[in-house]
């Protein structure tokens, strides 16, 4: 199954910890010339263009050693989990036709066919990194566009399915993990002045997914009327800016009130080392709070990259992939909290000395 | 939080800033996939909104020969078909990009193959225009940026110069 072939390739790869942003990520959407857009192309036409897309996309130097699929192949497990993965959107996994999907071995590369467009070219990596993210991104779309032609307006640059995708077709991201803002209620300002910027933030899994473990992704909204550098830099400008922010919103929770934070980090590991029973969500928000601890050096560095990872197989369908099979939630909440368990069993006493009085 | 067209629980809670003005928009599930805007790269406010400009008989009957789109299709799911909607669509199109984005015009990355089949001369006084404006905007930033693309570009269309 292309879970198992995927999943033996990520074990051992624990993700590089780092404070607040987790990962970032450019997307860029590109068409194919004197091909409708997905949404209004015929069945032999999305066939077209994907056999077309997959045949350019063999030649690029960066996907040299690669996965490709067409969705039809994947089972819905498969596509959940990739889409829990942030590797494939939910639009892609619920396509009916000619989807398809080229990854880099190493994951930091993935090509999605006849997603709204043509091809959405994404490049993941961790942290906060966009000029190393940007160069490989626009590499891998060079590279693509040596052997296609992309449907493009010198007014308007990269002609996209939905205008607000115009121009660039770039949406640059970065997750973020923001306990401190939430926890002293200021996520609705940090909200409401980056929004005026040109800057969008949603849940870990887009718009309408709530902010489980207060994790939020941050996105450009304009793709047209400036390049690509200058959105990323006005980007990178505002994300640093949340960056102080939360790292005062913390200082003040720790100075305000303490134990209260020591508290809720205490019964989050309660909860964790202890429950048989729990949902993602509820799971998701114990998890902040782990990563929290490691932040101010509560718990040993290793944890926040434990976080880090369970964030991700605490998801329904990661919770299936390690059962083996597709299981109700109920059951579901079981074997979640089994993992749990076992991961934190060995969680030591918090080391309060340098913080907490 | 009720939705804004019809009496379920709102899920889809939507935020967006046209012409500086923020439009805020809360929708139950079924609704925002009526609407188009269940994917986040797609938010389309400005087809939810009500008091958009009523559009007039000339527009309403647009319609994209090349894929079959209709005015209506666009201002229901706020997706164009293909490339020549953007040529039939273009006199509603600006107004709404106007309100979208930073700007009208593209500053970004130009695709070798397709930059061969353009007319210099368009992309040149584009940038020209582009470049006068961040003058007068005191964008020195971007004004720098567009005469490096334009010298860029009279090195290519002249390489023996």
């Amino acid at each position: 199954m292309f879970h198992d072939l995927f999943f033996s390739k990520a074990k051992g790869r624990a993700p590089k910890p780092c404070p607040i942003a987790l990962s970032t990520r450019v997307r860029l959407a590109r068409n194919l010339r004197e091909f409708p857009f997905p949404g209004r192309a015929q069945s032999g036409q999305k066939k077209a263009v994907l056999s077309k897309c997959m045949e350019a996309l063999e030649k690029v130097k960066n996907l040299k050693t690669s996965t490709s699929v067409e969705l039809d192949e994947l089972s819905e497990l498969d596509k959940q989990i990739l889409v829990e993965r942030h590797l494939i959107s939910l639009e892609l996994s619920q396509s009916d036709e000619s989807g398809g999907l080229v990854l880099s071995d190493d994951r930091s590369c993935s090509v999605m066919v006849n997603e709204e467009d043509h091809l959405r070219i994404q490049v993941l990596s961790n942290g906060l990194n966009f000029d190393k993210v940007w160069k490989l991104a626009d590499s891998l779309d060079s590279g693509i566009e040596s052997s296609l032609d992309y449907a493009f307006d010198s007014q308007l640059g990269f002609l996209t399915a939905c205008p607000t995708n115009l121009g660039t077709g770039m949406r640059a991201s970065v997750m973020m993990h923001l306990p401190g803002l939430v926890m002293s209620k200021n996520m609705d300002k940090v909200i409401n002045a980056v929004n005026h910027l040109g800057i969008a933030v949603r849940g870990l899994f887009g718009e309408g997914s709530d902010a489980s473990g207060s994790i939020f992704q941050i996105s450009n909204q304009q793709t047209l009327g400036e390049s690509e550098s200058a959105i990323l830099e006005r980007l990178q400008d505002t994300l640093e800016n949340i960056v102080h922010q939360e790292k005062m919103a913390r200082e003040k929770l720790m100075e305000d009130d303490g134990l209260r934070l020591v508290d809720k980090i205490s019964r989050a590991i309660g909860t964790l080392k202890h429950s048989h029973l729990i949902q993602s969500s509820e799971a998701m928000d114990h998890l902040s709070l782990i990563r929290l601890a490691a932040d101010f050096e509560f718990l040993p560095e290793k944890f926040r990259a434990l976080a880090d990872r369970m964030f991700i197989e605490v998801q329904p369908g990661h919770v299936q992939l390690s059962a083996g099979k597709p299981i109700e939630p109920g059951e579901r909440d079981r074997l979640r909290a089994d993992t749990l368990r076992k991961e934190f069993l060995r969680i030591p006493q918090l080391n309060l000395d340098a913080q907490v009085d | 939080m009720k939705c804004h067209h019809c009496d379920s629980q709102a899920t889809v809670h939507l935020t967006q800033i046209i012409n500086g003005q923020m439009h805020k928009m809360d929708l139950c599930e079924s609704c925002a996939q009526e609407k188009g805007v269940t994917s986040p790269d797609n938010l389309s406010i400005g087809s939810l909104l009500d008091d958009q400009p009523k559009m007039d008989a000339s527009t309403a009957s647009m319609t994209c020969e090349s894929c079959g789109t209709t005015h209506q299709d666009f201002k229901k799911g706020g997706r164009l078909g293909c490339e020549a909607c953007y040529h039939v669509f273009r006199p509603v199109l600006e107004p709404l990009l106007d309100g979208m984005h930073a700007g009208i015009n593209h500053l970004g990355k130009v695709p070798t193959r397709s930059a061969g089949k353009k007319t210099v001369q368009d992309d040149e006084d584009a940038l020209r225009k582009a470049l006068q404006k961040a003058v007068e905007e005191e964008n020195y930033e971007k004004a720098a940026e567009l005469r490096d693309r334009l010298k860029k570009l009279h090195t290519q269309s002249s390489p023996t110069a």
